[in-house]
């Protein structure tokens, strides 16, 4: 009866696809909206994705996230050095600053200062120029996207599209003098900000000045050394706060779903995704069982048990399900790769699809309540009424 | 019970010897309750014997469709006894009635019932895959019994494109394809012109009746009475007269 319990499905064309549409334009909206806040909450995490391999982010115990940089004394990056089970500990400087373009106009971007002897905390994939570069004078590190894009330079004639930033370019960075030497191909930041990076020292003279400059601390640990028990000990010893890593990650999402609307905008589309789809598939799979009920009616009469038409509804409800939800995140899949390179924020993950599946089974799984309600309750006797 | 005792169970024979196929005694069927309570049957006794068509006819609400809805076990009565070939349905536990009713009843529906998403072939195998037959099997079985009715070549054609008396044959042969002793019928000929009428009729006794198996029609078609072994005239829900010579009528 399982063929038979396709045949009726595939063949209604009309309800069919009607049930497949709602099915899809749940799995769509949930996976596609849940993808931009996932890539909205992956950009805001996207300096401390960009470190792969830090392990320990040391900061002021008042940081909510990674964008609230409340600045250290220097005199604390030898205070963490000198904790056991510490591989190395290099300065970050992380800050905003004002690049003046070359019509006029300036632009907000990410500073970031690393190590100037390390150079760890740089950008792993570099698109011209080299890493090492940075040790040329006044050399900073644009990121792609920037510098084809917000520090492009005007073009002289009006209504030319922009010349992208090149190796060997300059900008001018809070009045002083910064020479393009590499440009890097980063995750964007949540801001959209351009990022810049140069070494430790040379950031802070291109930033204002401030009586403390230290941001972040970044800690490798040595090889077996336990991640949480470092973090205690750092804790314990300097007073300052540390947080691993992945720690860190979460406590920068944590607040953007606490403390901003974010959580809720998308919470919305996506709720709103699940009950339309639920509505629009349960009322058309239950219709669709509603115009059969003759039929299972019918099978019942000739002894079909109630098992039997379970499993056809459910069949049915399922089959119809994993269609939707295939073509659902491939539409997501579709959208994900058009955007690529567009400032929409997009990131795919497991979990959502995980999520995005759970709700498509429930959502077939109430729809075929529904109808299987219907059919226990149906007397076969209904069949000799005309 | 298993369905092989349920099968083994033999025929009760007539007080005059012929087998009996289905014994109604005094059976009552009532709907709603109170002030509003129809009833539809109010004790009928009736017999139909093996290898004998019976038609029930009657004015429209006389209750012949509740009576061989209870005959068929697809519903429930109030009172009395019915047997089909000496099981009665209300001693079956709800597993034991459908399997019953799957393998000894064979049903034509007025509407034909016949799925239009489906094949001709697959309509007609249903009866045999809710039995577990393999597919193959029942498409090909499905295949066989319609070339009994002529209508072989189109089996993989949608039911919805043929005509009425050709919907008619298929669901005919759904009734008959696993073999069933008794198959009941609801208005078979109501929605046909009078020739295919007396088409289906023919292929109806030449398919359904003998052999053990027997035949229940439930019409209003005057033009087929000629058909029966034996009429029962119903009315108020009572059968009101048995005419056991129809040609006569």
């Amino acid at each position: 009866m399982t063929r038979i319990a396709l045949r009726m499905l595939f063949n209604d064309r009309a309800k069919f696809f009607g049930i497949l549409m709602g099915v899809m334009l749940a799995s769509l909206v949930i996976t596609q909206q849940g993808s931009i806040f996932v890539g909205i909450m992956w950009r805001g995490c996207a300096v401390i994705h960009e470190m792969p391999q830090v392990d320990i982010w040391v900061m002021d115990p008042n940081v909510r996230y990674i964008e609230d940089v409340k600045p250290l004394q220097v005199t604390q990056l030898p205070a963490v050095r000198g904790i056991e089970g510490i591989e190395w500990a290099m300065p970050l400087y992380k800050n905003n600053i004002r690049a003046r373009l070359a019509n006029g106009q300036t632009q907000n971007c990410n500073l970031l200062g690393i190590d100037d002897a390390t150079l760890v905390g740089a950008p792993g994939e570099m698109v011209a120029g080299q890493v090492q570069d940075l040790f040329t004078s006044d050399g900073v590190l644009v990121d792609e996207v920037a510098a084809s894009g917000l520090l492009a330079k005007p073009s002289l004639v009006p209504g030319q599209p922009a010349t992208p930033l090149v190796v060997g370019d300059t900008l001018e960075l809070n009045d002083h003098r910064a020479l393009v030497v590499g440009i890097c191909r980063i995750t964007r930041s949540f801001q959209n900000l351009p990022t810049i990076y140069t070494t430790y020292s040379r950031a802070i003279t291109f930033a204002p000045k401030e009586r403390r400059t230290l941001s972040f601390v970044l800690v490798k640990a040595k090889p077996g050394v336990d991640l949480d028990e470092l973090c205690d000990r750092i804790q314990r010893d300097t007073g300052l706060s540390a947080r691993t890593a992945s720690a860190f990650k979460w406590k920068t999402v944590d607040y953007f779903l606490k403390y901003t609307g974010i959580p809720i905008n998308f919470g919305l589309s996506v709720t709103l995704g699940f009950l339309v789809g639920t509505v629009i598939t349960g009322f058309m799979f239950y219709n669709f069982t509603l115009d059969n009920l003759r039929f299972f009616a019918t099978f019942k009469a000739m002894g079909a048990p109630d098992g039997t038409l379970l499993w056809m509804i459910i069949l049915q409800s399922l089959v119809v399900g994993v269609l939707g939800y295939g073509i659902g995140i491939g539409v997501t899949g579709l959208f994900g790769t058009l955007v690529t390179n567009a400032p929409i924020a997009f990131y795919l993950t497991w979990q959502l699809l995980t999520v995005a599946g759970c709700a498509i089974i429930a959502i077939c799984m109430l729809s075929a309540i529904l109808s299987c309600r219907k059919v226990i309750k149906l007397e076969p006797a209904v069949v000799f009424k005309g | 019970m298993s369905t092989a005792s349920l099968e083994s169970i033999a025929p009760t024979p007539a007080p005059g010897g012929r087998p009996i196929a289905v014994h109604c005694d005094a059976v009552t069927k009532s709907y709603g309750s109170g002030q509003s309570i129809v009833r539809a049957l109010r004790g009928i006794d009736l017999d139909v014997y093996q290898n004998e068509l019976m038609m029930l006819v009657g004015p429209s609400g006389c209750g012949k469709t509740t009576l061989i809805s209870i005959i068929a076990g697809v519903l429930d009565r109030d009172g009395g006894d019915c047997s089909v070939f000496g099981e009665d349905f209300s001693a079956l536990s709800s597993g034991q009635r459908v399997r019953f009713r799957g393998r000894t009843i064979g049903f034509v529906f007025q509407s034909f019932n016949l799925i239009p998403t489906l094949t001709i072939a697959e309509n007609i195998a249903v009866p045999l895959l809710l039995q577990g037959v393999k597919r193959r099997e029942a498409m090909d079985r499905a295949r066989e019994v319609l070339g009994k009715v002529g209508l072989a070549e189109r089996w993989r054609e949608s039911s919805s494109k043929l005509s009425g008396g050709q919907q008619q044959r298929v669901a005919i042969c759904r009734a008959i394809v696993h073999g069933p002793r008794l198959i009941v019928c609801d208005e078979p000929t109501s929605a046909l012109d009078h020739a295919t009428g007396e088409k289906v009729m023919n292929l109806m006794r030449e398919a359904a009746v003998g052999n053990g198996k027997s035949l229940i029609v439930v019409t209003h078609d005057s033009r087929i009475y000629s058909y029966a072994d034996r009429i029962a005239m119903m009315d108020d829900g009572q059968v009101i007269k048995l005419v056991n010579d129809p040609r006569s009528l």
